[in-house]
């Protein structure tokens, strides 16, 4: 699989198997020029952003912070910090509805800018070439760089794994309709993201980058092609228009021919993906100093007056960027997060703007008509003809409405991308990629609880031992403190000594016999002597008696 | 003598073919893996007891001496039919005397009520309430099996057994409960007009 690197060299594009042609509907966003917007009242940024954990908080309610300032510290796991996007303070740290189709709540820190844009120092390393990859890579995880194309995985974390590598690839294929977020990126800022790809393939040790894009985006491919001019480390590569042809794996049989192996990473096939967007925060990152604070996000769809790709501040709610484009809403108002095609529709519009967010979309009601009822399956097969993962899409339902988890991951359900263009063919209108979704979520979700009775189980068995082992350590305590005893009691036998209770109660009858003496009046110095010696004698006794019982004490104390 | 040849060869065809499986029996055996410890890796481990064992263990060594599959509310009847799977009997509704199947719980102390009197510590079948004698104690959310124990031998009643709230992790792509919230959510991919 591996040996084709000559047909790769040439150019040759592959094909995968199924995809589906929608309407691409890239303009009229795609023409507008990049533009910034007006900084909102408020910015939300939850803890997570991204895949992984969220990590610990470095700011408190009131605190001011400065433009770039860290606001969390990631923790041992893949988290990634997240940074103030604009000077502010801290009016909150609370749960607040989080980008996520569900609309739960997650723990957020609210800021309120001050617009002055004030920086925290920067700490550019622009002679990238002098510093070492464990530096860059440590830079890039310290900006919160996730992967800006869709599941925002950490790019630290991608970067890191040390495996032989052929090629980079920059995905730049944006092929879901609407989205024309990286399209304006590559037109405006082509040679920025080429330094990024460049110091890319000098942490990864790769030797040439392949920039794939899409033939319906004429003025990206020429700017793109301009900026790489005569550079042998870069190769433009040209590829057809056709859905899902930017998902990874589809890309990457598009252009080496390989397939990446189920359950396996594009790392085992000696090739690394990341997105135009990534490459350019890699920028930003190394060269300015800058961490990521902003991406860029389309605002499409009929419902806005003003359409286009803007800049927003990560945290910028999405009703403000409604607002800004001129949002219009008719008697079905929805935005969609993400594309037509595997975005979610935004349960409420005061989320916020996270890494992954690409694209906003608010369509009219006959623009995007809502889906009707679902009808019964009638297997006609032209799901099966779309999947670019070989899947059997109608088979695949049957299973999950089943809930026949088994059978599911038989039939390779986690190699489903969630593409949707099984869906977007149905005739009866099934939301297939719904049922995946779900099935999906319950499988890991039972692997998890699976996961938590084997942990409960350990503790409970590891409390059984303990409980059983402090039974027996106090039983033989027992035994040991009778032994003790026991022995104690023989060696005052063999000594001769006198028991000390027998010693106590002797004690006892001379104080009482002394209390009569001392009341009885004194008739003369000899009984008062003998008295007296008699009283010595008796406190030496004492004392013995009480050292034996103090040593037989010890002597059980020891033991126990 | 045909038929005193034949079941000579027969006979020690037999032997050696029995000396044959003998030996495989005895070299290649494998050690299955006891039933009670499959029954233990089905059943939710909550060690509630409200089977009447205390704890999933002994229950699953009761199933596997022929007790009922159906005294256990937290595995409901996924654990049943895995049960009845397993165990080649016919899966049977719970045991409503056992109790309901209900939503998962974990335990809460309020904090500021607890007394610290170590009775729902030594309570917990699973290690999860941490504290000291005269100190607060509190619960160890994500060791916590939702049991039920702890609560009924606090002097003072401040355990509640909350309701686990789901989180964006966690989330089951409810979407009918979402559009009960907000009616115009939808499932994505929309269909395009051409």
């Amino acid at each position: 699989m591996r040996g084709n690197i000559s047909d790769i060299e040439a150019g040759v594009i592959w094909t995968f198997p199924g995809g589906i042609h929608p309407p691409e509907r890239k303009q009229p966003a795609s023409d507008k020029p990049l533009r910034r917007i007006a900084l909102p009242q408020q910015l939300v940024l939850p803890l997570r952003q991204h895949i992984g954990q969220a990590g610990d908080l470095l700011v408190a309610e009131g605190d001011r912070v400065l433009k770039g300032q860290a606001l969390t510290k990631p923790g041992l796991t893949n988290g990634l910090p997240v940074h103030a996007p604009t000077s502010a303070t801290v009016i909150a740290i609370e749960p607040r509805a989080t980008a996520h189709p569900s609309g739960l709540s997650e723990l957020s820190i609210v800021l309120s800018p001050d617009g002055e844009e004030r920086w925290i120092e920067k700490k550019p390393l622009a002679d990238f070439r002098q510093h070492d990859r464990a530096e860059l890579i440590a830079t890039i995880k310290a900006a919160g760089i996730a992967g800006l194309g869709g599941a925002g995985f950490p790019t630290a974390q991608k970067l890191a794994q040390q495996k032989p590598l052929d090629y980079l690839i920059i995905n730049g294929v944006e092929c879901e309709p609407y989205i024309c977020a990286d399209d304006r990126l590559m037109r405006e800022h082509a040679e920025e993201i080429l330094t990024g790809v460049d110091i890319l393939l000098h942490i990864t040790g790769i030797e040439k980058a392949l920039i794939a894009i899409e033939d319906n985006k004429p003025e990206a491919i020429q700017a793109m092609r301009d900026a790489i001019a005569e550079r042998s480390q870069f190769a433009l590569r040209i590829v057809p228009t056709k859905y899902p042809s930017g998902g990874e794996k589809q890309l990457i049989q598009l252009l080496t021919g390989r397939q990446v192996p189920s359950k396996g990473l594009p790392m085992d096939i000696g090739l690394l993906m990341q997105n135009v967007g990534t490459a350019f925060a890699v920028k930003r990152a190394i060269i300015d100093g800058e961490p990521l604070l902003e991406r860029v996000v389309t605002l499409t769809g009929e419902a806005l007056q003003q359409p286009g790709c803007v800049w927003a501040l990560l945290g910028t709610p999405i009703a403000h960027l409604m607002e800004q484009a001129g949002f219009t809403p008719d008697n079905l108002p929805r935005v969609i997060m993400g594309g037509p095609m595997m975005g979610f529709t935004l349960p409420a519009l005061d989320v916020p703007v996270v890494k992954t967010t690409n694209c906003l979309l608010a369509p009219t009601e006959k623009e995007l008509p809502p889906t009707r009822q679902e009808l019964a399956c009638i297997r006609c097969g032209a799901c099966a003809d779309v999947c670019p993962a070989s899947l059997q899409p109608q088979q695949l339902q049957w299973l999950a409405k089943a809930k026949d988890y088994d059978a599911l991951e038989q039939q390779q359900l986690f190699d489903c991308i969630e593409c949707g263009a099984c869906a977007y063919v149905c005739p009866s209108e099934i939301p297939l990629v719904h049922y995946y979704r779900k099935a999906k979520a319950e499988i890991k979700n039972i692997a998890r609880e699976k996961a938590k009775a084997e942990i409960a189980r350990e503790r409970f068995e590891a409390r059984q031992q303990r409980l059983e082992r402090e039974k027996e350590e106090r039983l033989e305590r027992h035994r040991k403190a009778a032994e003790a005893r026991q022995k104690a009691k023989q060696e005052a036998q063999q000594s001769g000594a006198e028991d000390p209770v027998q010693a106590a109660l002797e004690r006892v009858k001379r104080k009482k016999a002394e209390a009569a003496n001392a009341e009885a009046p004194a008739t003369n110095d000899k009984p008062q002597k003998s008295a007296a010696v008699a009283a010595a004698i008796a406190r030496a006794k004492a004392k013995k008696a009480k050292q034996q019982a103090a040593d037989a004490a010890d002597n059980e104390k020891d033991e126990s | 003598m045909s038929i005193v040849s034949a079941i000579i060869a027969l006979g020690v065809l037999a032997l050696i073919f029995g000396l044959v499986l003998g030996f495989a029996a005895v070299k290649f055996r494998v050690e299955s893996d006891p039933i009670v410890d499959q029954i233990d890796a089905i059943l939710p481990q909550t060690q509630c007891g409200q089977c009447g064992y205390p704890g999933c263990r002994p229950y699953a060594e009761a199933i596997a001496n022929g007790d009922e599959i159906n005294k256990c509310p937290p595995g409901g009847e996924a654990t049943i039919k895995e049960l009845a799977d397993l165990m080649g009997v016919e899966a049977k509704p719970l045991d409503s005397a056992h109790g309901e199947e209900a939503v998962k719980t974990v335990a809460v102390i309020r904090e500021d009520e607890c007394i610290g009197c170590t009775k729902c510590i030594q309570a917990c079948p699973v290690d999860a309430i941490l504290g000291a004698a005269k100190q607060m104690h509190t619960v160890i959310a994500h060791e916590c099996t939702g049991c039920d124990l702890c609560v009924e031998p606090c002097p003072v009643d401040c355990i509640d057994m909350v309701a686990e709230r789901p989180r964006p992790e966690t989330w089951q792509w409810d979407l009918g409960q979402i559009q009960q919230r907000h009616p115009e959510a939808q499932a994505i991919p929309v269909k395009m007009v051409e």
